[in-house]
């Protein structure tokens, strides 16, 4: 199987007669428990053209969020026109939602794709030729470099690109120029998704399979809103909790969605904690379940666990009463919720921004991971942990160490991983910057904003609309104190304060692999040719390499490979003996009827209870959850781990800003179901974008009223930092707390929220802020 | 037992020292937001401590006027330094006041071991594992400034 065209074979449900942005999860086919789940196609091709029409299918996988729904890319003279869901795919079993239905092609043949690159002239961005843009981009690089060395050079990434082009990117950075400086925008959505996995197992990598869903007879969605962010997944859960045996649905948010409707309909639980007291409503989870100690595994905590007695200490004070008082939950449901994890067979538990971007992110999700090995459930079918990511690519940016991790989930402060990678890419250990924790991108921010970050690459993302405090970001890309790169799809918010923009090929423009939230890699094809002279985020990243020199001791090339499929091949090398060992995946195995998951023949982590916590074998010593101060090596040692999961506890501490008189209300951000990130692509679909065109924010009823304004009516929303113009929507967010979706340029949520980060995982909290609300006038149109 | 109450009075203020020092060094890098909370929060143990002990200085009646340690008793940080460079100085002298805190409840502990004081000892093991955990976070912030600060800092 060498060819990535594929026929249709199946019945497929053309999206023309259901229009999916109102039916997102589409029709069900429900089953029993422990049966696979069933098949069923579905396709969107662009008006006018039929089935029959298309001229090739171009295998692929999804690329609109961090599912990895394998797909197959309609093709039409030249051009992509739409997508089918690959029957065959573990993933998705032939479906695809609104986003990848709708979303994946159309931004491909938009008019105002940038097809040449631009550098600044006399203030203005002007079109030119690739060699004038690098030639800027390298003799700007190689000038700081003489002058202040390596640390003047920042990159800031995204969880879009290929892992070949991560890789790449990190072999650049941590053995070409030899700078801590880079990190990904997945800082921002998936960071504590490492962390906690980190903290609890001693390495990154997701220990569930999808497959779970099938198995499981409990499922916790922890702050994981997702039957908007995941929807295919979601239309899995509901096959099951629509059909013979369902599990029962957990919920912990405090809107009420679709999933919190679903956790009341099938017998389960809703909690809505107050916005920024997760971790005190997880205490009190952990201290009912140690209450009943027959819900414990008490031979498994014993054999495969250390730090029970602190855990224990830790969340003694959390009763269900205590955590009613904090959460603003009933402490009958805190019980209730305990009682289903407690006694169900198998758990599915899975976790997203609502912990993430919040208070005490890492803790909170760590107490999740916490809950697992207590019960011992972990590694058998049903028994899954999904720390989710939120981007598409994010899981490679951080296996790669295109962010701030190092390559191969190895340990920073570990010289003997250092060395490995030294050897592997033949350059002096001292080149590769493991003498500094690595540069979060909150900081990276800053040093650019002080200058000391003389050269900041930017590369396919959008962080004068996604970081906090947005309008200071755009001061500093604006001034002129950093050269700023970006290479981008579109001439973003960011790219138009950017020194050079650089044009790249999208999603079916190139060739590269990704994986998704359960290890499942995708190789998805290039179909058509980028427009005009963009060109590949890898070739751009060799280009430069070639223009720099970079070499290793001999003076070699730094950077060997030229294809996707070469890359591939070296990061497969980096990653052999690690816990994310890619070796026997191939190109070839990937162009197969479905993605594979590594480590290949592998699907779910840690059935054996062995976890990679030794201390020569971690990716981290550990860190204090409170202050973030790292556990040196000896210390670690001392534990002697041997392969046990960490269980850690920390105590609730109120946010950092809570509502007062002036601003009374709870602000959160987050996303809707019609699209992804900040609506780069999805804007460019015209039924994405007519399902939500506008920013709003959503207010609860009681609130509402009392405010005296009704669905539609434009209110002023302001924190101490910023304020925003938007209408209302009156939804389900709880008494005292707004919602803002966070995809909008021209209302931009991030500018009320405040920049504070986790210790731990430095993830901004987008979750936690005051404000208050006025009302303007009664109809739209601000 | 004349020298542990010094003793006392000393943790006693060398945690309010280092409490104020914290906060003069959270207010004066405001604009860097981890150091911003972190500095506010790790004062807030020091503050803690301090509560926790008040009844033990009354047990033991907080001596000042004992000259011997004086030169113990070392000065805060009355304003924080500009910059990046400046972070790390005062940094640095939050580790050095947290050191003397450390090694004060450490004199503690033994004086109380002897006394077969158990409140106390208790106190003071909680305080000093306390006390580093923010040495531990000072030396972690430390190493994140230092090579910016010290090589591309204007
Ligand atoms: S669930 Fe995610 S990966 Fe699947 S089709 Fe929707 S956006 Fe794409």
């Amino acid at each position: 199987m060498t060819t990535p065209t594929h026929d249709s074979t199946h019945d497929s449900h053309d999206t023309h007669d259901t229009d999916r942005t109102r039916d997102v999860w589409g029709e069900r086919t429900p089953h029993g428990r422990g049966t696979p789940w069933p098949t069923r196609v579905d396709l969107h091709l662009e008006d006018g053209v039929s089935e029959d029409q298309v001229d090739r299918w171009v295998s692929s996988a999804c690329l609109l969020c961090s599912n990895g729904c394998g797909c197959d890319i309609a093709v039409k003279d030249g051009r992509m026109v739409g997508v089918r869901g690959r029957a065959t795919d573990r993933v998705n079993h032939g479906r695809l939602g609104p986003k990848g239905l709708y979303g994946s092609t159309p931004w491909s043949h938009s008019p105002d794709r940038l097809t040449r690159p631009l550098v600044r002239e006399g203030g203005d961005l002007v079109e030119t030729d690739w060699d004038t843009a690098m030639g800027r981009i390298v003799a700007r690089s190689k000038q700081l470099l003489e002058e202040q060395g390596p640390l003047s050079h920042g990159f800031y990434t995204s969880g879009q690109l290929f892992l070949e082009e991560y890789y790449t990117q990190a072999v650049i950075g941590k053995a070409g120029l030899g700078t801590p400086h880079m990190d990904g925008n997945t800082r921002l959505c998936t960071a504590t998704a490492a962390a906690a996995l980190k903290e609890s197992f001693g390495a990154d990598g997701q220990p569930g399979s999808y497959d779970d869903i099938e198995h499981c007879d409990a499922l916790f969605l922890y702050g994981h809103n997702m039957a908007e962010t995941q929807t295919v997944l979601w239309s899995r859960i509901l096959d099951r909790t629509r059909g013979d045996d369902p599990p029962r649905v957990v919920c912990v948010d405090p809107r009420r969605t679709a999933v919190a409707a679903e956790a009341e309909r099938t017998g389960g639980v809703h909690l809505a904690p107050r916005v920024g007291t997760n971790l005190a409503l997880m205490n009190a989870l952990t201290r009912e379940l140690l209450e009943h100690d027959a819900w414990v595994d008490h031979a498994w905590v014993e054999a495969h666990t250390l730090g029970l007695d602190d855990l224990r200490a830790v969340v003694a004070p959390y009763t269900p009463k205590e955590a009613a008082r904090i959460c603003g939950v009933e402490a009958e449901d805190v019980r209730r919720a305990a009682r289903i994890f407690g006694e169900s067979e198998a758990v599915l538990s899975t976790v997203l921004q609502g912990f993430y971007q919040s208070h005490q992110a890492t803790a909170a999700s760590v107490a999740v991971n916490n809950l697992h090995l207590l019960r011992g459930m972990l590694g058998r079918p049903g028994c899954g942990l999904l720390q989710m990511n939120g981007q598409p690519t994010a899981q490679n940016n951080r296996e790669t160490g295109a962010d701030g991790d190092l390559t191969g989930f190895r340990n920073w402060d570990n010289p003997a991983h250092v060395q490995e990678l030294a050897d592997l890419w033949h350059v002096d250990p001292m080149t590769i910057p493991h003498w500094a924790p690595p540069t979060h991108a909150m900081q990276i921010f800053s040093y650019a904003e002080a200058g000391t970050i003389g050269l900041l690459w930017i590369s396919a993302t959008n962080p004068a609309v996604s970081l906090p405090e947005s309008e200071r970001v755009k001061r500093i890309l604006a001034g002129d104190q950093c050269f700023v790169v970006v290479q981008d799809l579109f001439l973003t918010e960011t790219a138009r304060l950017a020194d050079v923009v650089l044009p790249a090929a999208g999603w079916g423009e190139k060739t590269g692999t990704f994986t998704n939230v359960d290890r499942t890699v995708h190789l998805s094809e290039k179909a058509v040719d980028p427009p005009g002279e963009a060109r590949s985020d890898l070739e751009i990243f060799l280009t430069y390499a070639d223009a720099m020199g970079f070499t290793d001791l001999d003076g070699g090339p730094l950077v060997t490979w030229r294809t996707p499929e070469e890359a591939f091949e070296a990061w497969t090398e980096a990653s052999r003996g690690r816990p994310c060992d890619y070796t026997g995946i191939t190109y070839d195995l990937l162009r197969g009827p479905t993605g594979v998951q590594w480590p290949l023949g592998v699907e779910r982590l840690y059935g054996d209870g062995v976890f990679p916590t030794d201390t020569d074998r971690c990716e981290t010593y550990g860190h204090d959850l409170v202050t973030g101060g790292t556990v040196s090596e000896q210390e670690h040692r001392a534990q002697a781990p041997a392969g046990r999961a960490f269980l850690k506890g920390t105590a609730y501490s109120p946010p950092h800003e809570e509502p007062s008189e002036d601003y009374p209300f709870r602000l959160t951000t987050g996303r809707t179901v019609y699209h992804f990130h900040t609506r780069t692509k999805t804007k460019r679909s015209r039924p994405l974008e007519e399902s939500a065109p506008h920013a709003w924010v959503e207010l609860a009823a009681a609130d509402a009223d009392r405010l005296g304004v009704a669905d539609g009516a434009t209110v002023r929303l302001e924190s101490p930092r910023g304020a925003i113009e938007v209408p209302v929507r009156v939804g389900e967010v709880t008494e005292g707390a707004v919602f803002v979706p966070f995809h909008y340029g021209d209302h931009p949520a991030n500018e009320l929220t405040m920049t504070v980060w986790d210790p731990v995982s430095k993830q901004p909290t987008f979750k936690t802020a005051a404000c208050r609300v006025t009302r303007v006038h009664d109809g739209e149109g601000s | 037992m004349p020298h542990l109450a010094t003793y006392v009075g000393l943790a006693d203020h060398s945690e309010q020292t280092l409490a104020d020092s914290f906060r003069a060094v959270a207010e004066g890098h405001a604009q860097v937001a981890d150091v911003f909370h972190l500095c506010h929060t790790l004062a807030g143990w020091s503050d803690a401590h301090r509560e926790a002990l008040a009844p033990v200085v009354e047990r033991y009646g907080e001596q000042t006027d004992v000259d011997e340690p004086e030169r113990l008793h070392a000065a805060g940080l009355a304003q924080a330094r500009d910059g990046e460079i400046g972070l790390l100085r005062d940094l640095q002298d939050l580790h050095v006041l947290a050191s003397l805190v450390q090694t004060t409840w450490m004199v503690i502990a033994q004086g109380a071991q002897g006394l077969r004081d158990r409140e106390l000892l208790d106190l003071a093991h909680a305080c000093s594992a306390e006390t580093a955990r923010q040495i531990t976070w000072l030396d972690t912030r430390l190493k994140v400034a230092a090579p910016q600060a010290l090589i591309v800092a204007p």
